[in-house]
């Protein structure tokens, strides 16, 4: 068993009415340091697969397929093994 | 002409959408989005609302409902496929109309009355208008209308742009408020022409949307 943790964004192209937003939020706040926000979306998904290859494949499919649109986000992801819970 | 106005769970301008459709004599149903087959109907109509809750993007649960592989088999053969609002959006993320539909650059839902410009006048949806700009309502928070400069390009050369905000109310791309595929027949639009067919909400606007429709399928129009 594998734990994938998907981090999604908006490509950096897009703008980011959330994120600015809430920048802005910071700023009259006094965090005058805050250069930018990104607000994105995170998922954990447990799923089983063969190997850690396969776990990869299946994640990026049904990540492009669902959990972004390609039109405006990007996404990357860790994959944690969960094994040892599995033999428990 | 059949119609069918498919109701996900969350819709909810089925039936106005319906009312609007039935005062024009289109003889609409409302069909569950669990239906496998719309074969029996000339034209399908996805309704605004906020299917599925709008979890993860608008549109994006409602795709894969079961309604949907109907839906794209509609639209392969040719037949007349409207979304309005959160229709629109669904399209999109079906693949069947290009780009997408995300947050309001100004943020918030707006509800309001906006000025559209009609940018193409020989289609489907708009050969009945003798004005080229109108007013119809918007209620959205994810009108914003992405597509990438390229498709964009595409898109402006093939004249699948219908209608543009004379006064872009949440960023979109080109001022861009409803859109069409290259052959004309699948078609998107964030404002409600629905909800602007009665005089007594003081705006029939949309009303030449429906007539635009029904005259293309070469149908009499039954004003009540």
């Amino acid at each position: 068993m594998y734990t994938a943790k998907i981090y999604v964004t908006y490509k950096p192209s897009i703008v980011d009415p959330q994120g600015e937003v809430i920048q802005a939020a910071l700023q009259r706040m006094n965090y005058q340091g805050i250069s930018s926000v990104t607000q994105g979306k995170y998922f954990e998904v447990n799923l089983a697969a063969p190997n850690v290859a396969a776990a990869k494949n299946e994640v990026a499919n049904f990540t492009d397929a669902l959990l972004i649109n390609q039109n405006t986000e990007t996404y990357r992801f860790e994959l944690v093994s969960t094994d040892d819970e599995v033999q428990a | 002409m059949k119609a069918a106005v498919i109701t996900f769970p969350g819709s909810n301008c089925d039936l106005d959408l319906f009312h609007a459709l039935a005062d024009l004599d289109f003889e609409p149903t409302v069909v569950s989005a669990q239906t496998t087959d719309l074969s029996n109907y000339d034209a399908i109509f996805l309704p605004g609302g906020f299917s599925y809750g709008d979890y993860l993007r608008s549109g994006a649960i409602a795709r894969f409902a079961p309604v949907m592989a109907a839906v794209s088999q509609a639209a392969a053969d040719g037949k007349i496929v409207v979304g309005i609002c959160n229709g629109f959006q669904i399209l999109t993320e079906a693949g069947l109309l290009p780009g997408q539909l995300f947050g309001n650059e100004q943020p918030g839902f707006i509800c309001d009355e906006v000025d559209l410009l009609i940018d193409n006048s020989n289609t489907t949806y708009t050969n009945a208008y003798a004005d080229s700009r109108i007013k119809i309502p918007i209620a959205h928070g994810e009108g914003n209308y992405y597509v990438d400069s390229a498709t964009l390009a595409e898109m402006e050369a093939n004249h699948q742009i219908v209608f543009r905000y004379a006064d872009n109310p949440n960023g979109s791309v080109a001022n861009i408020a409803g859109v069409m595929n290259l052959a004309g027949n699948v078609f998107g639009m964030m404002p409600h022409p629905e909800r602007a067919v009665d005089a007594i909400t003081g705006n029939t606007d949309g009303h030449p949307f429906f007539k635009s429709i029904l005259q293309t399928l070469g149908m009499a129009v039954g004003r009540k």
